[in-house]
């Protein structure tokens, strides 16, 4: 009931300037890192908007002249779009296998116990702790010899490395959080375990779900080590479309920052869906 | 000490309320007397907890004045108010010893470490914490964390009121008896103000000398135990109170009786005189103990929808027209057929107007 | 929560183990093989023994690399943790705000890892950026290609925008997590804002504060695609750090014996001080008895 109020805001309302004072050093403080956070992407906001020759000339707060040659020719040069066809097909599939290994290890781990558990467990974190450094030459050669490389599902394999550990992970601290009562009820009113799993189970840790496709979204988009060692033309990811143009042509800043800009939006959209349950689903949810 | 009253109190979360329906707390005046024990009995969501926060100073009442001893509080902060609450799970310091836990309130007022130890051993022994001081307190059980939230608002010696929030709702039922003996004896030992909050009739009935019933954001009676069960002010007192709640059929009045369903249920002197001021809708109310079969043609017939054996006591759910009526029977009086007849004591059988009692 | 011991509960997990194996248990013995031998080429190839760990960890550039690692990570660890904890603090908790600033937060994190890099570049070149025109507009020398602190506080600076959102998002998962209820005995029992934070607010985000902990390390000692598009690792070797290093030893000079030992000397320092790091958090809370 006491909800509705902010128990650390509701402060005592007779030292008025003293309260004035601690409610806004807070915003300021929010405000400034916040601040921080945005300037430089406005800056590559303000240079993707730019001719070249305005961006290496005058300096200037905001573009003078706005120009969307930039963004035109990404759009219309297939080497640039089909990068960021690339990097959503194998991201999407990613986030697809993950998702569907993970659901029953994670539902395994919250219930029972069996041999090696913790171990496991332990195991597989270890695995988000591995540098992909050390593993470019090994992938390289395995993916090469199983015949998978240059090919969406090679880099979607490759980040599992990664995000199932993760997705196992977030969705146990999820699926900890349901009774384990419900499981049973379900037996008993005669559900199957995939039934009861599909039908009543998931839709409990939707939420958990569309966190942990979040991470695995976000972790799968910013990579960029094992995504291009492991492709070289039909699966290149856009980030590394990024890295070779520059090396190729020298520094045409207004195209690189039109396609940073483009690299952002399919993150923000994610996060747009998932804002509501962001805050448990960084808590691992173990809230 | 304190007498604590609340004048024209009201309570709104949302800014601007427009009816009473935006209102968690309706007007009410109220008056807690020094030294009571009171419970504030109601539903989930009826405004208890908003009423306990107002008085502990956690909320700021959008309306009227919060009096303690003569003096208006309102805009005294809640650690500079004389009051202590415990919420509905033990809140503790993880990181602390018990003792630590208990000194704390002191230490934040800047009370002198040997009169901290004095303190702090004497409400620990009141307690029975005496032996548990040194161990960390997130290690303990329930009940001894929940003890050590009371600790915390006992320890300081200016407290005159002590606010329960349901403190016993995580407590194992085997040891509810138990804390809530202990509180009973400290209310006793010291003679502090007690208001203790709770959804549960049991647990209010047995704790409180005096009970105030709240629904809907008001409070519809303040009274002792056997008042709320012999003379519900309002019907839903009569429905919380009791298991199963009173009886409540839809009445006209005729001369000397209420008519219900073409039956004539003869109602008291005290009674039929209040009755002549009533209006809107009229109910009687009886409570299922004072029902009684009888042989009589005048008894209103009733048929028996089933019988449930409840070890001291049977219950019985009967039909009169559209209402249903349960009647407690002790076990030593005979059953009754598929049909019976039911007398209403004139003694016990209240009239509501308008959900409320006629008086 | 009790849980049943189930053997066939192995079942479930048998695909995450088939999927993780394949990419993980293959290369990571490719790995050791090779660490242990002399390659020239698929058919020449000799065994070698401990030689080269002796050699990598006898190597003073490599130590060099190490040092600059721990330095920077821990450099990381110290601004963006209480960074993180303080900017959590500020945060609303409730209200439309909310999941505006948890976006605009969360923004750095969906930038892929390389494009950090680019914006960074642009943003502080002392020609065209706006942090370097800014910065010597203010008198201040700076420039992060030519002079080495500069490229490493440049480094650091890009780090903690790219990564104290996460440790700000755990922490405010973990004040969230705080029942109302420990707010209200608090100012019942007179605290001050600074024993709210000692004693409530701190001890609660323990176990967030563990894992903030835990990733901000492993990433960092990890890094690899920011620095790299920025510095490029100079000026000299100055923001050459360890990923960066082991890059170069494999990809570039195809040096596979050494690189192999690397690698597995680099993955278990990581595991090594995680190990570390989980250990004392977890006691840190417990203490007494």
């Amino acid at each position: 009931m006491t909800r509705n109020q902010d128990p650390r805001s509701a402060a005592a309302p007779d030292s008025t300037l003293g309260t004035a004072i601690r409610a806004r050093v807070p915003n300021a403080v929010l405000m400034l890192y916040i601040l921080f956070l945005l300037l430089p992407l406005y800056w590559l906001l303000k240079m993707s908007l730019q001719p070249n020759s305005e961006i290496v000339g005058a300096f200037t707060l905001y573009p003078a002249t706005v120009t969307f040659d930039n963004y035109i020719k990404i759009f219309t040069d297939s080497s640039w779009y089909t990068g960021y066809l690339n990097s959503i097909y194998y991201v999407g599939l990613n986030t697809i296998i993950s998702l569907l290994v993970a659901l029953p290890a994670a539902y395994a781990f919250s219930r029972y116990r069996f041999m090696g558990d913790k171990h496991l467990f332990f195991w597989l974190l270890t695995n988000r702790m591995a540098p992909p450094a050390v593993f470019l030459l090994p992938f390289f050669q395995l993916y090469q010899s199983v015949g998978l490389f240059d090919t969406h599902l090679a880099v979607a394999l490759a980040h599992t490395l990664f995000n199932v550990p993760l997705a196992v992970w977030i969705l146990e601290g999820f699926m900890s959080g349901v009774p384990k009562e419900m499981d049973e009820t379900a037996y008993l009113d005669g559900y199957s375990w995939p039934r009861f799993f599909v039908k009543i189970f998931l839709p409990l840790i939707s939420a958990g779900v569309g966190v942990t496709a979040f991470f695995c979204f976000m972790f799968s988009w910013v990579e960029l080590l094992l995504a291009r060692t492991l492709t070289s033309t039909d699966a290149k990811p856009i980030a590394a479309t990024m890295t070779r143009t520059v090396s190729a042509s020298g520094m045409d800043w207004g195209l690189l920052a039109a396609a940073g800009v483009l690299t952002l939006i399919p993150g923000a959209l994610v996060i747009w869906f998932v804002r509501n349950h962001i805050a448990k689903g960084f808590a691992l949810g173990r809230v | 000490m304190a007498k604590i009253e609340l004048r024209n109190l009201a309570h709104s979360y949302g800014g601007n309320p427009s009816g009473p329906q935006d209102y968690a707390l309706r007007r009410m005046d109220h008056v807690w007397e020094d030294g009571g024990a009171y419970a504030l009995l109601g539903p989930s969501g009826c405004g208890k907890t908003t009423l306990l926060n107002i008085i502990s100073g956690l909320v700021q009442p959008s309306e009227g004045e919060v009096v303690f001893d003569g003096q208006q509080v309102n805009t005294l902060p809640t650690e500079r108010r004389n009051v202590a609450q415990v919420f509905q799970f033990p809140v503790l310091y993880d990181t602390m010893s018990v003792y630590d836990n208990l000194a704390f309130p002191l230490r934040n007022r800047g009370v002198s470490e040997d009169r901290i130890r004095e303190r702090v051993e004497e409400i620990a022994a009141m307690l029975d914490l005496g032996d548990v001081l040194k161990r960390r307190a997130v290690n303990l059980g329930a009940d001894a964390k929940q003890k050590i939230s009371v600790g915390r608002g006992l320890v300081r010696s200016d407290v005159a009121a002590v606010l329960f929030d349901e403190p016993l709702t995580v407590i194992d039922p085997h040891l509810k008896w138990r804390l809530r003996r202990k509180l009973k004896e400290i209310h006793e030992r010291l003679q502090l103000t007690l208001v203790y909050v709770t959804h549960d009739q049991t647990e209010a009935l047995t704790f409180a000398d005096r009970i105030v019933v709240m629904s809907e954001g008001e409070v519809v009676q303040l009274g002792t135990p056997q008042e709320l069960f012999e003379r519900p002010a309002h019907t839903f007192v009569g429905y919380f109170i009791g298991s199963p709640g009173m009886n409540f059929l839809d009445c006209g009045l005729d001369g000397d009786a209420a008519v219900v369903d073409g039956h004539r249920i003869p109602l008291s002197e005290e009674v039929l005189e209040a009755a002549r001021q009533a209006e809107g809708r009229l109910e009687i109310g009886i409570r299922p103990e004072f029902l009684e079969l009888t042989e009589d043609s005048g008894g209103v017939p009733a048929e028996v929808e089933f019988v449930e054996d409840r070890g001291t006591h049977r219950l019985i759910k009967t039909r009169v027209g559209d209402n249903e009526l349960f009647v407690k029977l002790r076990d030593d009086q005979p059953l009754p057929a598929e049909r019976a007849r039911l007398r209403f004591p004139p003694e016990w059988t209240l009239l509501y107007a308008n959900s409320r009692l006629v008086r | 929560m009790e849980k049943t011991y189930y053997p066939k509960a192995w079942l479930m997990v048998l695909p995450v183990v088939a999927i993780v194996s394949f990419s993980a248990i293959v290369p990571l013995m490719t790995v050791i093989n090779y660490s242990v031998q002399d390659i020239f080429g698929p058919e020449n190839r000799y065994f070698v023994g401990m030689e080269w760990f002796r050699e990598i960890l006898g190597d003073p550039e490599i130590r060099g690399a190490f040092q600059r690692q721990f330095l920077f990570s821990f450099a990381v660890l110290a601004i963006e943790i209480p960074l993180g904890i303080a900017i959590a603090l500020c945060m609303p908790r409730k209200g439309p705000w909310v999941s505006v600033v948890l976006i605009l937060l969360a923004l750095p994190l969906l930038v892929p890892w390389n494009v950090v890099g680019t914006i960074w570049q642009m943003f502080a070149r002392p020609d065209i950026g706006l942090l370097g025109i800014g910065i010597n507009g203010l008198g201040i020398d700076y420039n992060f290609t030519g002079n080495s602190i500069d490229a490493w506080v440049t480094v650091l600076a890009m780090d903690v925008w790219h990564w104290t959102s996460l440790a700000v998002l755990l922490c405010y998962a973990g004040l969230q997590a705080i029942p109302d209820a420990y707010y209200q005995a608090a100012r019942i029992d007179g605290a001050s804002r600074w024993a709210v934070f000692r004693y409530i607010e701190l001890p609660k985000m323990r176990g967030v504060l563990m894992i903030a902990i835990l990733l901000r390390f492993m990433d960092s000692f990890k890094i690899f695609a920011e620095p790299f598009v920025l510095t490029g690792g100079g000026p000299g070797d100055s923001t050459t750090f360890l990923s960066q290093y082991l890059t170069t030893m494999a990809v570039g000079q195809f040096d596979l014996g050494p690189a192999a030992a690397f690698s597995i000397i680099y993955f278990l320092v990581i595991l090594l001080v995680s190990y570390v790091f989980y250990q004392v958090i977890n006691n840190l809370g417990k203490g007494v008895s």
